[in-house]
């Protein structure tokens, strides 16, 4: 009771009788404000001024430098009309397409052959320890390497096809990477080679989390593997399906670096991302204020998925 | 235990289906391996290649003359456009880049982690979800901003040079860089530090206090000896994504001599000036592939927590 009682008055300042020691047990109590403060400060700035004055730029007639005078929403009228602008495509239509096809497909493959190797695995396999950083291992490559990677391996003059050819199937032909129509495929492939492995093991640590007394319960009532996964074990992981979601929605939305290196953009522009919109447009293209816009609406969707989880999970957190 | 509750005809049946899904099991696991596998074997045996070798060979087959040629080429003299240096200096740039990055980043994180634990004021929770929030913004809603910034300051920065003979760094690439990815670091590594010295007993720190020991002591003493695996999860992980990173840096240094090198190796592959040397160009993405790569090998343990951590909080 008494160091408690001791704790306190160490404490708070106001206890303190000794004289001349007030100031520096009120800068002692000051002191971790006065230590997060620059950390806070510059998130403040960097990232929330920052953003506030992207919006504001994406508000102005912004070309090749930033201008400040507020001329109206012109630029998201702009992305609105290319939106509907589909033959031929504008490259907001391409883009935001794109983003459509590949964040579907990325998170719907990565998901299910995230579950699909974790359950796998989970089957008391002998060399676990070696498949698994095996699976791994592209997490910790850059999206330029994958990149530079799956280009080479994808190429029909140099890469599969042109294996293929030489084992004897001379009609088979693979030309994606260079098809304007199918180049975003190839991004899919890409971007699944490199995640799906790290989706294995979220699932596979939530599966080892599953209480092993459910799963020989359900047994005994002689369910069938397929029912026990089908009924209780995937039902139990479904914190891990969203984290999962929430991770692969905001790598697909990011993602930029992987068209670059893989497609340099694709024909014509047809692999952009709305990521590679914004970076061309902001750039290259001297359309600054459509740039920002761009980067407005990247931000709002991701708001839209991040927060509500964050919301939660800091609730959660706290009770 | 189907053996022991079926009859021994039943009971062999059962032991040949499950030899017969191992099998399928364990065919599956082989197959995906080979799938995850596949692109870098490929890279690698091609930087070992002639280009002869390349292109009249298999993409698959083993070199039949392994040579260091190209690696020694894409080290010292490949071209990225029209200057032909190799992708050493680059290299050194991503090192002099991410070594105070992370070490800066991860010392913030600690010490803010250890005040939003330990030294909890009214609005803690907002101010870490308002860093939190910080982690997953499209960098692309901050990058022109950024860019402006960095510009002003480098005209500043020229001023000074101009005026008393010392830039203080201001407008050089690589100390904006390392600014630039301490202030977006920021959020995940003090994630890290929150959640770790959240189960750190608070009853020590109080008991420290009694002592005597004052904010810093406490930090220095008992958090920083304590905190080795956290420590160890945010090193890798901001040193995987700062040394990986490519949109920051083709913003802010996106040519000369200046690159990173996540830069200079896709200009490299991009750069098509004569024949295309894929040999090199596989050498070189493996030289910007192996720090990563070693680091995941070495500590693989760790890489996948931080990842875990910067996924699920908690």
């Amino acid at each position: 009771m008494s160091t408690v009682a001791e704790t306190q008055i160490k404490l708070t300042p106001e206890h303190d009788a000794r004289p001349g020691s007030t100031v520096r047990s009120r800068l002692q109590d000051l002191l971790p404000k006065i230590v997060l403060a620059p950390s806070f400060a510059a998130t403040i700035v960097f990232v929330y001024g920052f953003i506030l004055w992207t919006i504001y730029l994406s508000f102005t007639n912004s070309k090749t430098f930033p201008s400040y005078a507020i001329t109206g929403p012109r630029a998201y009228q702009r992305l609105w009309r290319w939106t509907f602008e589909s033959d031929p495509p504008s490259s907001w239509y391409t883009s935001i397409t794109n983003m459509g096809i590949f964040g579907f497909l990325y998170i719907a493959i990565c998901l299910a052959l995230g579950l699909f190797l974790a359950i796998l695995l989970d089957q008391k396999i002998r060399g676990e320890g070696v498949l698994r950083p095996i699976y791994l291992y592209p997490m910790a490559l850059s999206f330029i390497v994958t990149g530079v990677a799956w280009k080479w391996f994808l190429d029909p003059g140099l890469g599969l096809e042109q294996t293929l050819h030489q084992w004897g199937w001379t009609s088979f032909h693979f030309d994606w990477i260079k098809n304007k129509d199918f180049v975003i495929y190839t991004v899919v492939i890409a971007g699944v080679w490199q995640a799906s492995g790290f989706i294995m093991a979220m699932f596979l640590a939530g599966l080892r989390g599953i209480d092993g007394e459910i799963m020989k319960a359900a047994q005994i009532d002689g369910a069938t593997t397929f029912q026990l996964y089908r009924r209780i074990v995937i039902p139990l992981l479904r914190p891990v399906f969203l984290s999962a979601f929430i991770v692969l929605a905001h790598l697909a939305i990011k993602s930029y670096d992987l068209v670059v290196a893989l497609t340099s953009g694709g024909p014509g522009g047809s692999a952009w991302l709305p990521s590679n919109f914004m970076y061309e447009f902001t750039f290259k293209r001297n359309e600054m204020a459509v740039g920002s816009a761009s980067a407005v609406i990247m931000l709002m969707t991701i708001t839209a998925i991040i927060v509500p989880y964050l919301y939660s999970e800091l609730r959660e957190k706290s009770r | 235990m189907s053996a022991v509750t079926s009859p021994a005809r039943q009971a062999s049946g059962g032991i040949r289906a499950r030899t017969l899904n191992r099998i399928v099991i364990y065919g599956l696991l082989a197959l995906f391996a080979l799938f995850y596998l596949m692109p870098l074997f490929v890279m690698l045996v091609t930087s070992f290649k002639t280009m002869d070798e390349i292109q009249n060979g298999n993409m698959l087959a083993l070199p039949h003359a392994p040579t260091f040629a190209p690696w020694i080429k894409a080290w010292s003299e490949v071209c990225s456009g029209l200057t032909c240096v190799g992708m050493k200096g680059y290299f050194w740039n991503s090192i002099k880049m991410v070594v105070p990055a992370v070490v800066i980043s991860t010392l913030l994180g600690a010490l803010n982690g250890y005040v939003l634990t330990k030294w909890r004021f009214r609005g803690h929770t907002l101010v870490f979800a308002m860093m939190l929030f910080a982690c997953f913004i499209p960098f692309q809603s901050v990058l022109l901003p950024m860019a402006t910034i960095l510009g002003s300051l480098g005209r500043f920065g020229a001023t000074l040079r101009n005026a008393t003979g010392f830039s203080f760094g201001l407008g050089n690439s690589t100390v904006n860089l390392v600014f630039v990815h301490v202030v977006y670091g920021l959020g995940f590594t003090t994630l890290f530090f929150r959640n770790y010295y959240e189960a750190f007993p608070t009853e020590l720190i109080k008991a420290a206090q009694v002592d005597g020991a004052s904010f810093f002591q406490i930090f220095r003493r008992i958090m920083l000896p304590n905190s080795l695996p956290i420590i160890v999860v945010t090193v890798i992980y901001q040193f995987t994504n700062i040394w990986n990173d490519f949109l920051f840096a083709s913003a802010y240094a996106g040519s000369g001599d200046v690159m990173p090198m996540t830069v200079a190796l896709n200009n490299v592959v991009n750069t098509s000036t004569g024949v295309v040397e894929y040999n090199v160009n596989m050498a070189a993405a493996m030289i910007a592939a192996l720090p990563t790569l070693i680091v995941y090998v070495v500590a693989g343990r760790y890489f996948v927590r931080g990842l875990m951590a910067g996924a699920v909080k908690g």
